[in-house]
């Protein structure tokens, strides 16, 4: 009778690592395959086309995401930028066809319009234009610049993020993954001297009654939710912040990463801690009893002994600081530029997928470039993952 | 001449009175060792010694200590600087997370010394002194946690030896062992005994009997009797240690 109903049991916890292992792979395949469609999306809005002269030779892999945006800001005024003729460009949206045409050539329901673009782009040799399909003639003479996707060079090397830039929307990971790196940075500097402080004091030097009381209040401050951080963030420290260095807002990168440094502080300290105190006994004993005193030993034995437990520590808290989204989301000002200063806002990964995603269509390009931050942020958290362990595999051998 | 010397010695756990009325009297140069069942307060007594009951709390001590006529737990005394007189070598090998040369300078580093040829100097002594210098002459750079138990526990015994101890406190040195290593140490240990004061806590009777000139026997937290080694265990005076020593103990 029992046999059977422990083979039942074991089925059934079988079963659970089997259904996690699963989920977790269905999640990475997800993430992937929404992200990557982003590299077939096309780098002008849908439903526009780019429009040339047929006469202009400028490659076709000229236009992506970048130059385009280039172009139609006028920081590129000359084709010869781009491999052409020597000419001048000449930008034309739908809105200035009123510039070359009345109302009365246009129709009075606008029937005209493809004839007259179409004139246009023929008359003009230096002209760029972006226009909607809908609007293409039939025997259009000009040039279309179709089937241009966003490239990964687009992506990883664009610097600057604007999804809703027209003619072609900004997908760029630079400053955000900068925005990410220099939070998460400046919160582990602030966050690991004091949390080794305090957990050295707690594991070597605080009284038993007092470690008593200290601990379980750092371990509350980890189960106090994000959204709470990031309140007092913005009702405390971005304020004064703002007082402090005179800045026109106070919210801003510093804020950003003292508040993280804040929540990184209870998995640094306690997971520290941990590791400190597990340092045995014997080993301190040794070093005392060879005349070492009190700080010597520490400093010599148990830190060097407990250095992978703290590696960790510093790992799982730039984990929690890289991944944390919404006391970051309310308190760093949300710009995303690549941060020159600590002073400035910015924008960090997991905010901006926070902040966008609801207004991001789904299956669109703005839709999947936010799944390739999710896909970025994995990566990043991966090799960290990948990095502790060898840190600790190496301490041990 | 009288190296240790303890004086009425009581000492408490908290309300535990672990060690009750202990006098006793141990020369220069000689091997004692402390025998007694598990419980009975010998290492207790031991880590009188070097002071490293100190380290746990609400523990108090009645009575003195005397090295070299001098109280060790007067007001005063510079607890690192009498364990730089008293080594100690534990139950379990207990090496540092670092490569065996800087094991064995650990104690001359802590104690400020930074002349490296003499470190070097002093650390080959050591571990020739501690029989283990032709076992790892070449790998001084590696680990310490890659020797063998044995060799780890010679280690120790090198690293306290470094900062040139009088005494040595050996807390059941070789019960960690297999017999190969434990009779490559208490070969050590007689050894040892042309430089140093050797008391050694051990389980194991022969081990005494093997080392050792003078032996206390523990029981209770009293000292039940303390002799001559050859006498303690051919006529012991006390029935307690005539049944300890036959193992009709029970």
């Amino acid at each position: 009778m029992r046999k059977p109903f422990e083979r039942i049991i074991e089925r059934l916890f079988a079963c659970s690592g089997y259904i996690t292992s699963v989920v977790i792979i269905l999640i990475v395949v997800f993430l992937f395959r929404e992200a990557f469609g982003l590299f077939k999306s096309p780098a002008v809005e849908e439903g526009y086309t780019i429009a040339l002269n047929k006469n202009n030779k400028v490659s076709e892999d000229q236009f992506h995401a970048q130059t385009l945006k280039l172009v139609f800001d006028s920081e590129i005024t000359n084709w010869s930028k781009l491999g052409g003729k020597d000419e001048e460009i000449l930008l034309f949206r739908l809105d200035d066809i009123t510039n070359y045409y009345s109302e009365d050539e246009l129709g009075s329901d606008l029937e005209n319009v493809p004839v007259c673009i179409n004139r246009l782009v023929d008359s003009m040799p230096g002209i760029i234009a972006f226009i909607p399909k809908l609007y293409v003639a039939s025997n259009f003479k000009g040039r279309l610049i179709e089937d241009v996707a966003i490239t990964p060079a687009d992506f990883l090397a664009g610097k600057e993020w604007y999804p809703t830039s027209t003619p072609s929307a900004q997908f760029g990971l630079l400053p955000l993954i900068t925005g990410t790196l220099w939070v998460s940075l400046f919160a582990i500097l602030f966050a690991l001297p004091f949390g080794l402080a305090v957990s050295i004091y707690m594991a070597e030097i605080a009284p038993m009654k007092i470690r008593n009381i200290m601990k379980p209040m750092i371990e509350l401050l980890a189960g106090i939710p994000s959204v709470v951080y990031g309140f007092f963030g913005l009702v405390v420290i971005v304020p004064f912040i703002q007082k402090i260095f005179h800045l026109p807002v106070g919210e801003s990168g510093l804020a950003g990463s003292l508040v993280l440094a804040i929540m990184a502080l209870p998995t640094i300290i306690t997971v520290s801690e941990d590791a400190i105190r597990n340092c045995p006994r014997s080993m301190r004993e040794a070093s005392l009893a060879l005349g070492a005193s009190h700080w010597q030993t520490i400093n010599r034995v148990v830190l060097p002994h407990s250095f992978s437990g703290i590696t960790s520590a510093i790992v799982l808290g730039i984990g929690r600081a890289i991944g944390e989204t919404m006391a970051v989301l309310m308190v760093t000002g949300n710009a995303a530029v690549i941060p020159t200063s600590l002073l400035e806002p910015l924008r960090t990964i997991p905010a901006t997928i926070a902040a966008e995603l609801g207004e991001a269509p789904a299956g669109g390009a703005h839709y999947q470039a936010l799944f390739m931050l999710g896909v970025v942020l994995f990566f990043i958290t991966l090799t960290i993952n990948l990095a502790v362990e060898r840190i600790t595999k190496q301490q041990k051998s | 001449m009288n190296k240790i010397e303890a004086i009425d010695v009581n000492f408490f756990y908290g309300k535990f009175h672990a060690l009750k009325d202990i006098n006793m009297q141990i020369e220069e140069r000689t091997v004692v060792a402390f025998i007694g069942p598990s419980g009975c307060g010998k290492s207790t007594f031991l880590r009188l010694f070097n002071r490293m009951n100190d380290l746990i709390p609400d523990t108090h001590l009645h009575g003195q200590i005397l090295i070299d006529n001098q109280d060790i737990y007067q007001k005063g005394v510079a607890v690192d600087e009498l364990r730089k007189s008293v080594g100690m070598v534990f139950q379990r090998p207990n090496p540092f997370p670092k490569s065996i040369f800087e094991n064995v300078a650990y104690g001359l580093r802590v104690n400020g010394v930074k002349d490296e040829s003499f470190i070097r100097q002093r650390v080959e002594e050591t571990l020739k002194g501690a029989a283990l210098w032709d076992e790892v002459k070449d790998k001084l750079k590696q680990s310490a946690f890659a020797l063998s138990g044995g060799q780890q526990q010679r280690l120790c015994i090198a690293r306290a030896m470094a900062i040139s101890p009088s005494i040595l406190l050996m807390d059941e040195p070789a019960s960690a062992l297999d017999p190969i290593s434990t009779a490559k140490v208490e070969e050590l240990i007689r050894q040892l005994k042309k430089d140093y004061t050797v008391i050694i806590v051990t389980h194991n009777m022969q081990q005494a009997a093997r080392v050792s000139d003078k032996t206390a026997y523990f029981y209770l937290g009293e000292m039940i009797e303390y002799g001559e080694t050859k006498r303690i265990f051919t006529n012991p005076e006390k029935e307690s240690t005539q049944r300890y020593i036959t193992g009709r103990f029970g």
